[in-house]
Protein backbone atom coordinates (compact mmCIF):
# COMPACT_ATOMS: atom_id res chain seq x y z
CA UNK A 1 0.00 0.00 0.00
CA UNK A 2 1.00 3.47 0.23
CA UNK A 3 1.99 3.04 -3.56
CA UNK A 4 4.90 1.56 -2.57
CA UNK A 5 5.61 -1.48 -5.34
CA UNK A 6 5.97 -5.04 -2.92
CA UNK A 7 6.30 -8.95 -3.75
CA UNK A 8 3.82 -11.06 -3.71
CA UNK A 9 4.86 -13.71 -0.27
CA UNK A 10 1.91 -15.88 -0.92
CA UNK A 11 0.06 -16.76 -3.50
CA UNK A 12 -3.15 -18.16 -2.73
CA UNK A 13 -4.42 -19.15 -6.18
CA UNK A 14 -8.77 -20.66 -6.87
CA UNK A 15 -7.99 -22.90 -4.04
CA UNK A 16 -11.10 -25.80 -3.07
CA UNK A 17 -10.95 -28.15 -0.48
CA UNK A 18 -13.65 -30.60 -0.31
CA UNK A 19 -14.52 -33.29 2.50
CA UNK A 20 -15.26 -36.47 2.26
CA UNK A 21 -18.12 -36.45 5.31
CA UNK A 22 -20.60 -39.15 6.04
CA UNK A 23 -23.71 -37.21 4.58
CA UNK A 24 -21.33 -36.70 1.32
CA UNK A 25 -19.56 -34.24 0.02
CA UNK A 26 -18.50 -30.77 2.20
CA UNK A 27 -16.88 -27.75 0.89
CA UNK A 28 -14.89 -25.79 2.89
CA UNK A 29 -13.23 -23.78 0.67
CA UNK A 30 -14.85 -22.71 -2.49
CA UNK A 31 -12.05 -20.98 -4.12
CA UNK A 32 -10.13 -18.64 -2.70
CA UNK A 33 -7.93 -16.42 -3.88
CA UNK A 34 -5.48 -13.87 -2.52
CA UNK A 35 -2.48 -12.58 -2.14
CA UNK A 36 -0.29 -11.59 0.86
CA UNK A 37 2.26 -9.09 0.20
CA UNK A 38 6.07 -8.70 1.50
CA UNK A 39 6.04 -7.47 5.14
CA UNK A 40 2.41 -7.92 5.43
CA UNK A 41 0.10 -8.66 7.99
CA UNK A 42 -3.08 -9.73 6.86
CA UNK A 43 -5.64 -11.32 9.78
CA UNK A 44 -8.56 -13.29 8.67
CA UNK A 45 -12.06 -13.13 10.58
CA UNK A 46 -14.64 -15.81 10.15
CA UNK A 47 -17.08 -17.44 12.27
CA UNK A 48 -16.80 -20.75 12.76
CA UNK A 49 -16.33 -23.77 10.28
CA UNK A 50 -15.88 -20.63 7.62
CA UNK A 51 -12.61 -22.87 6.76
CA UNK A 52 -10.17 -20.19 7.83
CA UNK A 53 -7.97 -23.26 9.93
CA UNK A 54 -8.39 -25.47 6.36
CA UNK A 55 -6.88 -22.10 4.57
CA UNK A 56 -4.20 -22.02 7.20
CA UNK A 57 -3.12 -25.51 7.07
CA UNK A 58 -3.31 -25.73 3.34
CA UNK A 59 -1.29 -22.85 3.21
CA UNK A 60 1.45 -24.44 5.81
CA UNK A 61 1.49 -27.15 3.90
CA UNK A 62 -0.45 -29.80 6.85
CA UNK A 63 -3.15 -30.21 4.58
CA UNK A 64 -3.74 -30.49 0.37
CA UNK A 65 -6.28 -28.44 -1.71
CA UNK A 66 -8.77 -30.27 -3.42
CA UNK A 67 -7.87 -28.16 -6.65
CA UNK A 68 -6.22 -24.96 -6.73
CA UNK A 69 -2.68 -23.57 -5.75
CA UNK A 70 -0.31 -22.09 -3.20
CA UNK A 71 2.61 -20.57 -4.17
CA UNK A 72 5.11 -19.41 -1.68
CA UNK A 73 7.88 -17.05 -2.80
CA UNK A 74 7.16 -17.80 -6.16
CA UNK A 75 7.73 -21.72 -5.69
CA UNK A 76 4.23 -23.99 -5.68
CA UNK A 77 3.49 -25.23 -1.84
CA UNK A 78 3.89 -28.91 -1.68
CA UNK A 79 4.06 -30.02 1.67
CA UNK A 80 5.49 -28.32 4.89
CA UNK A 81 8.93 -26.37 4.68
CA UNK A 82 10.40 -24.22 6.95
CA UNK A 83 9.79 -21.21 5.05
CA UNK A 84 6.28 -21.09 6.61
CA UNK A 85 6.16 -21.04 9.86
CA UNK A 86 3.19 -21.94 12.02
CA UNK A 87 1.73 -20.94 15.50
CA UNK A 88 -0.95 -23.36 16.93
CA UNK A 89 -3.51 -22.32 19.09
CA UNK A 90 -2.69 -25.03 21.83
CA UNK A 91 0.83 -24.03 21.73
CA UNK A 92 2.19 -27.51 20.50
CA UNK A 93 5.79 -27.11 22.77
CA UNK A 94 7.94 -30.50 22.94
CA UNK A 95 7.27 -31.51 26.75
CA UNK A 96 9.92 -33.07 27.25
CA UNK A 97 12.29 -30.41 26.30
CA UNK A 98 13.40 -27.30 28.08
CA UNK A 99 12.52 -23.20 26.57
CA UNK A 100 15.52 -23.21 24.95
CA UNK A 101 15.86 -26.63 23.32
CA UNK A 102 11.84 -26.33 22.31
CA UNK A 103 13.27 -22.96 20.19
CA UNK A 104 16.40 -24.73 18.95
CA UNK A 105 14.37 -27.81 17.41
CA UNK A 106 14.02 -26.52 13.93
CA UNK A 107 17.44 -25.19 13.89
CA UNK A 108 18.91 -28.30 15.05
CA UNK A 109 16.91 -30.12 12.07
CA UNK A 110 18.06 -27.41 9.58
CA UNK A 111 21.61 -28.65 10.79
CA UNK A 112 22.86 -25.33 12.75
CA UNK A 113 25.69 -25.81 14.71
CA UNK A 114 25.75 -26.08 17.90
CA UNK A 115 26.68 -22.60 19.12
CA UNK A 116 24.88 -21.08 16.41
CA UNK A 117 21.51 -22.65 17.16
CA UNK A 118 22.23 -21.73 21.03
CA UNK A 119 22.71 -17.89 19.87
CA UNK A 120 19.90 -17.92 17.65
CA UNK A 121 17.75 -19.60 20.24
CA UNK A 122 18.77 -16.86 23.15
CA UNK A 123 18.06 -14.38 20.90
CA UNK A 124 14.76 -15.04 20.04
CA UNK A 125 13.89 -15.95 23.55
CA UNK A 126 15.05 -12.59 24.59
CA UNK A 127 12.97 -11.35 22.09
CA UNK A 128 10.16 -12.55 23.78
CA UNK A 129 11.02 -11.77 27.33
CA UNK A 130 11.83 -15.38 28.52
CA UNK A 131 15.45 -15.09 28.67
CA UNK A 132 15.05 -16.37 32.64
CA UNK A 133 12.91 -19.01 31.63
CA UNK A 134 15.37 -20.73 28.66
CA UNK A 135 15.73 -23.90 31.15
CA UNK A 136 12.67 -24.55 32.28
CA UNK A 137 10.37 -27.08 31.12
CA UNK A 138 6.45 -26.29 29.53
CA UNK A 139 5.13 -27.49 32.15
CA UNK A 140 6.26 -24.59 34.34
CA UNK A 141 4.99 -22.26 32.20
CA UNK A 142 1.56 -20.20 32.51
CA UNK A 143 -1.02 -20.44 28.78
CA UNK A 144 1.41 -16.55 28.10
CA UNK A 145 4.19 -17.61 28.43
CA UNK A 146 4.05 -20.84 26.31
CA UNK A 147 2.63 -19.13 23.72
CA UNK A 148 5.62 -16.60 23.54
CA UNK A 149 8.12 -19.73 22.88
CA UNK A 150 6.28 -20.82 20.44
CA UNK A 151 6.29 -17.56 18.80
CA UNK A 152 10.17 -17.63 19.41
CA UNK A 153 10.78 -21.23 18.34
CA UNK A 154 8.41 -19.92 15.15
CA UNK A 155 10.37 -17.01 14.50
CA UNK A 156 13.98 -18.74 15.01
CA UNK A 157 13.98 -21.08 12.07
CA UNK A 158 13.12 -17.68 10.18
CA UNK A 159 10.45 -18.57 7.77
CA UNK A 160 9.26 -16.22 4.68
CA UNK A 161 6.06 -16.03 6.23
CA UNK A 162 4.34 -16.78 10.17
CA UNK A 163 0.90 -18.70 9.70
CA UNK A 164 -0.70 -18.32 13.33
CA UNK A 165 -3.93 -19.71 14.03
CA UNK A 166 -5.78 -18.32 16.40
CA UNK A 167 -3.33 -18.32 18.42
CA UNK A 168 -4.14 -16.69 21.62
CA UNK A 169 -7.62 -17.68 21.67
CA UNK A 170 -6.71 -20.43 24.80
CA UNK A 171 -5.32 -17.25 26.68
CA UNK A 172 -7.55 -14.98 29.20
CA UNK A 173 -8.74 -11.61 27.90
CA UNK A 174 -5.53 -9.93 29.55
CA UNK A 175 -2.56 -12.11 28.58
CA UNK A 176 -4.01 -11.67 25.02
CA UNK A 177 -3.85 -8.31 24.78
CA UNK A 178 -0.43 -8.01 26.41
CA UNK A 179 0.35 -10.86 23.61
CA UNK A 180 -1.11 -9.12 21.11
CA UNK A 181 0.89 -5.30 21.77
CA UNK A 182 4.23 -7.91 21.89
CA UNK A 183 3.57 -8.90 18.73
CA UNK A 184 2.61 -5.09 17.49
CA UNK A 185 6.45 -4.35 18.65
CA UNK A 186 7.46 -7.76 17.32
CA UNK A 187 6.00 -7.01 14.08
CA UNK A 188 6.64 -3.53 13.68
CA UNK A 189 10.53 -4.42 14.15
CA UNK A 190 10.35 -7.31 11.62
CA UNK A 191 7.78 -7.05 9.71
CA UNK A 192 7.95 -10.75 8.97
CA UNK A 193 4.78 -11.06 6.63
CA UNK A 194 2.17 -12.38 9.04
CA UNK A 195 -1.18 -14.35 8.05
CA UNK A 196 -3.49 -14.40 11.54
CA UNK A 197 -6.41 -16.26 12.14
CA UNK A 198 -8.94 -15.14 14.56
CA UNK A 199 -12.58 -15.30 15.69
CA UNK A 200 -11.91 -11.70 17.23
CA UNK A 201 -12.78 -8.63 15.53
CA UNK A 202 -10.68 -6.47 17.83
CA UNK A 203 -7.66 -8.26 17.60
CA UNK A 204 -7.63 -8.81 13.12
CA UNK A 205 -8.04 -5.14 13.35
CA UNK A 206 -5.59 -3.91 15.97
CA UNK A 207 -2.62 -6.03 14.44
CA UNK A 208 -3.45 -5.85 10.71
CA UNK A 209 -2.91 -3.83 7.52
CA UNK A 210 -5.70 -5.86 5.91
CA UNK A 211 -8.76 -7.88 7.64
CA UNK A 212 -9.78 -10.79 5.10
CA UNK A 213 -13.69 -11.31 6.35
CA UNK A 214 -14.95 -15.26 5.48
CA UNK A 215 -17.84 -16.58 4.80
CA UNK A 216 -18.94 -19.59 5.81
CA UNK A 217 -20.81 -23.00 3.76
CA UNK A 218 -18.61 -22.98 1.77
CA UNK A 219 -16.30 -20.54 3.06
CA UNK A 220 -15.09 -17.92 0.59
CA UNK A 221 -13.44 -14.52 0.73
CA UNK A 222 -16.70 -12.08 1.28
CA UNK A 223 -14.80 -9.02 2.01
CA UNK A 224 -10.88 -7.47 2.36
CA UNK A 225 -11.00 -4.77 4.10
CA UNK A 226 -7.79 -2.15 4.37
CA UNK A 227 -6.82 -1.13 7.88
CA UNK A 228 -5.48 2.55 7.56
CA UNK A 229 -3.92 3.07 10.65
CA UNK A 230 -0.69 4.28 11.20
CA UNK A 231 1.98 1.85 13.38
CA UNK A 232 3.12 1.91 15.69
CA UNK A 233 -0.57 1.00 17.37
CA UNK A 234 -1.46 0.30 20.75
CA UNK A 235 -4.13 -0.49 23.10
CA UNK A 236 -5.01 4.02 22.65
CA UNK A 237 -5.34 2.86 19.00
CA UNK A 238 -8.78 1.27 19.74
CA UNK A 239 -10.01 4.78 20.62
CA UNK A 240 -9.81 6.15 17.37
CA UNK A 241 -12.70 6.80 15.39
CA UNK A 242 -11.27 5.11 12.54
CA UNK A 243 -10.89 2.43 14.47
CA UNK A 244 -14.53 2.36 15.97
CA UNK A 245 -15.82 2.15 12.52
CA UNK A 246 -13.46 -0.03 10.72
CA UNK A 247 -14.76 -2.45 13.81
CA UNK A 248 -18.58 -1.63 13.61
CA UNK A 249 -18.65 -2.53 9.82
CA UNK A 250 -16.23 -5.26 10.19
CA UNK A 251 -18.37 -6.62 13.23
CA UNK A 252 -21.53 -6.32 11.35
CA UNK A 253 -20.46 -8.32 8.53
CA UNK A 254 -19.28 -10.99 10.57
CA UNK A 255 -22.21 -11.31 12.72
CA UNK A 256 -24.08 -11.34 9.59
CA UNK A 257 -22.07 -14.47 8.51
CA UNK A 258 -22.86 -16.05 12.27
CA UNK A 259 -26.29 -15.67 11.72
CA UNK A 260 -26.32 -17.27 8.30
CA UNK A 261 -24.52 -20.47 10.11
CA UNK A 262 -26.77 -20.86 12.46
CA UNK A 263 -29.86 -20.87 10.20
CA UNK B 1 3.28 -24.81 39.03
CA UNK B 2 -0.25 -22.15 39.49
CA UNK B 3 -2.20 -25.54 39.58
CA UNK B 4 0.35 -27.50 41.92
CA UNK B 5 -0.05 -24.60 44.40
CA UNK B 6 -3.59 -24.29 44.51
CA UNK B 7 -4.02 -28.27 44.87
CA UNK B 8 -1.44 -28.21 48.06
CA UNK B 9 -3.77 -25.28 49.32
CA UNK B 10 -6.98 -27.23 49.47
CA UNK B 11 -5.10 -30.27 51.34
CA UNK B 12 -3.69 -27.64 53.44
CA UNK B 13 -6.89 -26.58 55.02
CA UNK B 14 -7.23 -29.71 56.71
CA UNK B 15 -5.97 -30.22 60.16
CA UNK B 16 -2.57 -28.79 60.32
CA UNK B 17 -1.13 -31.47 62.69
CA UNK B 18 -1.98 -34.25 60.36
CA UNK B 19 -0.22 -32.11 57.71
CA UNK B 20 2.97 -32.01 60.07
CA UNK B 21 3.72 -35.44 59.88
CA UNK B 22 6.65 -36.14 57.43
CA UNK B 23 6.56 -39.61 55.24
CA UNK B 24 8.44 -41.30 56.63
CA UNK B 25 6.68 -41.09 60.11
CA UNK B 26 3.46 -41.90 58.12
CA UNK B 27 4.94 -44.79 56.90
CA UNK B 28 6.33 -46.07 60.14
CA UNK B 29 2.64 -45.78 61.42
CA UNK B 30 1.45 -47.85 58.66
CA UNK B 31 4.02 -50.18 59.31
CA UNK B 32 3.11 -50.63 63.13
CA UNK B 33 -0.44 -51.01 62.67
CA UNK B 34 -0.06 -53.79 60.14
CA UNK B 35 2.44 -55.54 62.92
CA UNK B 36 -0.43 -55.08 65.45
CA UNK B 37 -3.13 -56.28 63.03
CA UNK B 38 -0.69 -59.38 62.17
CA UNK B 39 -0.27 -60.10 66.03
CA UNK B 40 -4.05 -59.42 66.75
CA UNK B 41 -4.34 -62.18 63.67
CA UNK B 42 -1.68 -64.45 65.53
CA UNK B 43 -3.75 -63.98 68.57
CA UNK B 44 -7.50 -64.87 67.24
CA UNK B 45 -7.80 -68.73 67.07
CA UNK B 46 -9.13 -68.89 63.87
CA UNK B 47 -6.29 -67.48 62.21
CA UNK B 48 -3.52 -68.32 64.43
CA UNK B 49 -2.91 -71.30 62.80
CA UNK B 50 -2.90 -68.63 59.06
CA UNK B 51 -0.78 -66.07 60.52
CA UNK B 52 2.36 -66.96 63.42
CA UNK B 53 3.43 -64.31 64.90
CA UNK B 54 6.20 -61.87 63.51
CA UNK B 55 9.09 -63.78 65.67
CA UNK B 56 8.14 -67.21 64.49
CA UNK B 57 8.24 -66.15 60.99
CA UNK B 58 11.08 -64.16 61.55
CA UNK B 59 12.81 -67.52 62.78
CA UNK B 60 11.46 -69.39 59.69
CA UNK B 61 14.29 -67.69 57.71
CA UNK B 62 16.78 -69.30 59.55
CA UNK B 63 15.12 -72.31 59.05
CA UNK B 64 14.93 -72.09 55.29
CA UNK B 65 18.24 -70.86 54.86
CA UNK B 66 19.59 -73.81 57.07
CA UNK B 67 17.38 -75.61 54.68
CA UNK B 68 19.93 -73.94 52.09
CA UNK B 69 17.08 -73.02 49.64
CA UNK B 70 16.13 -69.45 51.00
CA UNK B 71 18.66 -67.78 48.69
CA UNK B 72 18.44 -70.06 45.60
CA UNK B 73 14.76 -69.45 45.75
CA UNK B 74 14.82 -66.05 45.91
CA UNK B 75 17.67 -65.90 43.23
CA UNK B 76 15.66 -68.34 40.71
CA UNK B 77 12.56 -66.47 41.16
CA UNK B 78 14.14 -62.98 40.37
CA UNK B 79 15.84 -64.72 37.47
CA UNK B 80 12.62 -65.84 35.77
CA UNK B 81 11.21 -63.02 36.78
CA UNK B 82 13.50 -60.55 35.48
CA UNK B 83 14.33 -63.02 32.05
CA UNK B 84 10.57 -63.14 31.57
CA UNK B 85 9.69 -59.49 32.22
CA UNK B 86 12.71 -58.44 29.92
CA UNK B 87 11.33 -60.21 26.75
CA UNK B 88 8.00 -59.65 27.23
CA UNK B 89 9.09 -56.04 26.60
CA UNK B 90 11.58 -56.57 24.20
CA UNK B 91 8.49 -58.05 22.16
CA UNK B 92 6.13 -55.82 23.52
CA UNK B 93 7.50 -52.56 22.35
CA UNK B 94 8.05 -53.12 18.38
CA UNK B 95 4.43 -55.06 18.73
CA UNK B 96 2.91 -51.83 20.12
CA UNK B 97 4.63 -49.63 17.78
CA UNK B 98 3.56 -51.33 14.56
CA UNK B 99 0.12 -51.98 15.61
CA UNK B 100 0.27 -48.09 16.25
CA UNK B 101 0.95 -47.56 12.71
CA UNK B 102 0.03 -50.10 10.95
CA UNK B 103 -4.13 -50.16 10.82
CA UNK B 104 -4.10 -54.26 9.03
CA UNK B 105 -1.47 -55.23 12.12
CA UNK B 106 -3.51 -53.29 14.78
CA UNK B 107 -7.07 -54.97 13.57
CA UNK B 108 -5.09 -58.27 13.73
CA UNK B 109 -3.42 -58.76 16.79
CA UNK B 110 -5.37 -56.31 19.52
CA UNK B 111 -8.59 -58.80 19.69
CA UNK B 112 -5.85 -61.79 20.75
CA UNK B 113 -4.55 -60.06 22.74
CA UNK B 114 -7.92 -58.72 24.43
CA UNK B 115 -8.46 -62.40 24.34
CA UNK B 116 -5.74 -64.00 25.92
CA UNK B 117 -5.24 -61.07 28.36
CA UNK B 118 -8.31 -62.14 30.68
CA UNK B 119 -7.46 -65.90 30.82
CA UNK B 120 -5.71 -66.83 34.00
CA UNK B 121 -2.17 -67.57 33.19
CA UNK B 122 -2.67 -70.90 35.48
CA UNK B 123 -4.65 -72.10 32.79
CA UNK B 124 -2.38 -72.49 30.00
CA UNK B 125 0.49 -73.75 32.14
CA UNK B 126 0.32 -77.28 31.70
CA UNK B 127 0.01 -76.73 27.60
CA UNK B 128 3.36 -74.76 27.95
CA UNK B 129 4.82 -77.68 30.34
CA UNK B 130 3.73 -80.20 27.29
CA UNK B 131 5.61 -78.35 24.79
CA UNK B 132 8.78 -76.70 26.70
CA UNK B 133 9.14 -79.35 29.18
CA UNK B 134 9.72 -78.16 32.45
CA UNK B 135 12.30 -76.74 34.39
CA UNK B 136 13.61 -72.99 33.43
CA UNK B 137 12.30 -72.06 30.18
CA UNK B 138 8.52 -72.65 31.02
CA UNK B 139 9.00 -70.36 33.58
CA UNK B 140 10.53 -67.54 31.61
CA UNK B 141 7.79 -68.11 28.45
CA UNK B 142 4.82 -67.92 31.12
CA UNK B 143 5.85 -64.90 32.59
CA UNK B 144 6.83 -63.63 29.04
CA UNK B 145 3.80 -64.02 27.77
CA UNK B 146 1.73 -62.03 30.74
CA UNK B 147 3.79 -59.14 30.32
CA UNK B 148 3.97 -59.18 26.93
CA UNK B 149 0.08 -58.97 26.77
CA UNK B 150 -0.20 -55.88 29.70
CA UNK B 151 2.86 -54.06 28.44
CA UNK B 152 1.80 -54.19 24.70
CA UNK B 153 -1.13 -52.79 25.12
CA UNK B 154 -0.51 -50.26 27.46
CA UNK B 155 2.14 -49.09 25.22
CA UNK B 156 0.30 -49.14 21.90
CA UNK B 157 -2.35 -47.13 23.48
CA UNK B 158 0.35 -44.21 24.84
CA UNK B 159 1.35 -44.33 21.05
CA UNK B 160 -1.69 -44.01 19.15
CA UNK B 161 -2.97 -41.36 21.98
CA UNK B 162 0.48 -39.09 20.76
CA UNK B 163 -0.81 -35.66 20.34
CA UNK B 164 -0.70 -35.04 16.94
CA UNK B 165 -0.31 -31.36 17.03
CA UNK B 166 3.38 -32.08 18.19
CA UNK B 167 3.63 -34.08 15.01
CA UNK B 168 2.38 -31.18 13.10
CA UNK B 169 4.44 -28.90 14.89
CA UNK B 170 7.51 -31.00 14.12
CA UNK B 171 6.79 -30.88 10.72
CA UNK B 172 6.18 -27.83 9.77
CA UNK B 173 9.65 -26.63 11.63
CA UNK B 174 11.16 -29.14 9.21
CA UNK B 175 11.19 -32.10 10.68
CA UNK B 176 11.10 -35.78 8.57
CA UNK B 177 9.55 -39.05 8.88
CA UNK B 178 13.06 -39.67 10.98
CA UNK B 179 13.00 -36.47 12.92
CA UNK B 180 9.57 -37.26 13.67
CA UNK B 181 10.25 -40.68 15.05
CA UNK B 182 13.22 -40.33 16.84
CA UNK B 183 12.25 -36.67 18.03
CA UNK B 184 8.70 -36.75 18.66
CA UNK B 185 7.46 -40.27 19.38
CA UNK B 186 10.09 -41.64 21.41
CA UNK B 187 10.01 -39.25 23.58
CA UNK B 188 6.50 -38.61 23.57
CA UNK B 189 5.74 -42.56 24.50
CA UNK B 190 8.69 -42.75 27.25
CA UNK B 191 5.47 -41.88 29.87
CA UNK B 192 3.36 -44.91 28.44
CA UNK B 193 6.55 -47.22 28.11
CA UNK B 194 7.22 -46.25 31.71
CA UNK B 195 3.72 -47.39 33.16
CA UNK B 196 3.94 -50.52 30.73
CA UNK B 197 7.36 -50.88 32.74
CA UNK B 198 5.10 -51.08 36.32
CA UNK B 199 2.20 -52.79 35.46
CA UNK B 200 4.53 -55.53 33.34
CA UNK B 201 6.75 -55.70 36.61
CA UNK B 202 3.72 -56.12 38.40
CA UNK B 203 2.17 -59.03 36.53
CA UNK B 204 5.87 -60.43 36.43
CA UNK B 205 5.30 -61.41 40.00
CA UNK B 206 1.66 -61.74 40.65
CA UNK B 207 2.38 -64.63 37.53
CA UNK B 208 4.90 -66.12 39.59
CA UNK B 209 2.97 -69.07 41.43
CA UNK B 210 1.70 -69.91 37.92
CA UNK B 211 5.15 -69.30 36.09
CA UNK B 212 6.54 -71.37 39.01
CA UNK B 213 4.25 -74.49 38.84
CA UNK B 214 5.82 -75.36 35.88
CA UNK B 215 7.75 -78.24 37.88
CA UNK B 216 10.56 -75.73 38.93
CA UNK B 217 13.33 -76.80 41.31
CA UNK B 218 13.52 -74.15 43.36
CA UNK B 219 11.71 -69.90 43.33
CA UNK B 220 9.12 -68.41 46.05
CA UNK B 221 6.18 -69.72 43.89
CA UNK B 222 7.43 -73.22 43.65
CA UNK B 223 8.38 -73.44 47.72
CA UNK B 224 4.95 -71.73 48.87
CA UNK B 225 3.00 -74.72 46.82
CA UNK B 226 5.89 -77.22 48.48
CA UNK B 227 5.32 -75.69 51.76
CA UNK B 228 1.67 -76.12 51.32
CA UNK B 229 1.91 -79.93 51.38
CA UNK B 230 3.28 -79.97 54.76
CA UNK B 231 1.28 -77.24 56.46
CA UNK B 232 4.15 -75.01 57.31
CA UNK B 233 2.85 -71.56 57.99
CA UNK B 234 5.58 -69.79 59.16
CA UNK B 235 8.00 -69.90 55.70
CA UNK B 236 4.51 -69.46 53.63
CA UNK B 237 3.64 -66.23 55.14
CA UNK B 238 7.69 -65.75 55.11
CA UNK B 239 7.52 -66.04 51.53
CA UNK B 240 4.48 -64.34 50.70
CA UNK B 241 6.37 -61.37 52.28
CA UNK B 242 9.23 -61.96 50.37
CA UNK B 243 7.45 -61.07 47.70
CA UNK B 244 5.69 -58.18 48.69
CA UNK B 245 9.34 -56.88 49.38
CA UNK B 246 10.55 -57.28 45.81
CA UNK B 247 7.68 -55.73 44.79
CA UNK B 248 7.71 -52.45 46.36
CA UNK B 249 11.17 -52.42 46.06
CA UNK B 250 11.09 -53.09 41.74
CA UNK B 251 7.95 -50.41 41.89
CA UNK B 252 10.51 -47.93 43.82
CA UNK B 253 12.93 -48.48 41.59
CA UNK B 254 10.82 -47.55 38.65
CA UNK B 255 9.89 -44.63 40.07
CA UNK B 256 12.93 -43.12 40.29
CA UNK B 257 14.06 -43.98 36.61
CA UNK B 258 10.24 -42.25 35.48
CA UNK B 259 10.85 -39.11 37.80
CA UNK B 260 14.39 -38.88 35.75
CA UNK B 261 13.11 -40.06 32.55
CA UNK B 262 9.40 -37.73 32.36
CA UNK B 263 9.64 -35.37 35.31
CA UNK B 264 8.65 -33.34 32.42
CA UNK B 265 5.10 -34.20 32.22
CA UNK B 266 2.16 -31.98 33.16
CA UNK B 267 1.01 -34.33 35.62
CA UNK B 268 2.98 -36.84 37.08
CA UNK B 269 0.46 -38.27 40.34
CA UNK B 270 -0.10 -41.59 39.65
Amino acid sequence: MAGKERNVKVRIDNVVKKFNTRKGEMIALNGVNLDIMENEFVSVVGPSGCGKSTLLNIIAGLSEATSGKVYCDGREVKGTGIDRGVVFQQYALFPWLTVKKNVEFGLEIKGMGKEEASETAMKYIKMVDLEDFANHYPKELSGGMKQRVAIARAYAVNPSVLLMDEPFGALDAQTRTQLQVELLHTWEKEKKTCFFITHDVDEAIILAQRVVIMSARPGRIKEIIDVNIPYPRNQETKLLQDYIEIKNYIWKQVYQEYLEVRK
Amino acid sequence: MKTNNDSKAIKDNGVSLINRIPRWLWLLFSLGTAVLLWTLLSINPNTARSFPNIIVVGDAIITMISRGVFFKDIISSLISVGAGFALGFIIALPVAVLMAWYKPVRNIIEPWIQFIRNIPPLAYVPLVVISAGVGRKPQIIVITIATFLTMAITIYQGVVNIDTTLIKAARVLGAKDRDIFLKVIVPASLPFIMTAVRLGSSVALTTLIAAESTGASAGLGMRIRALNNSFESAPMLLYIIIIGMIGMIIEKIIKVLERRLTGWQEKREM
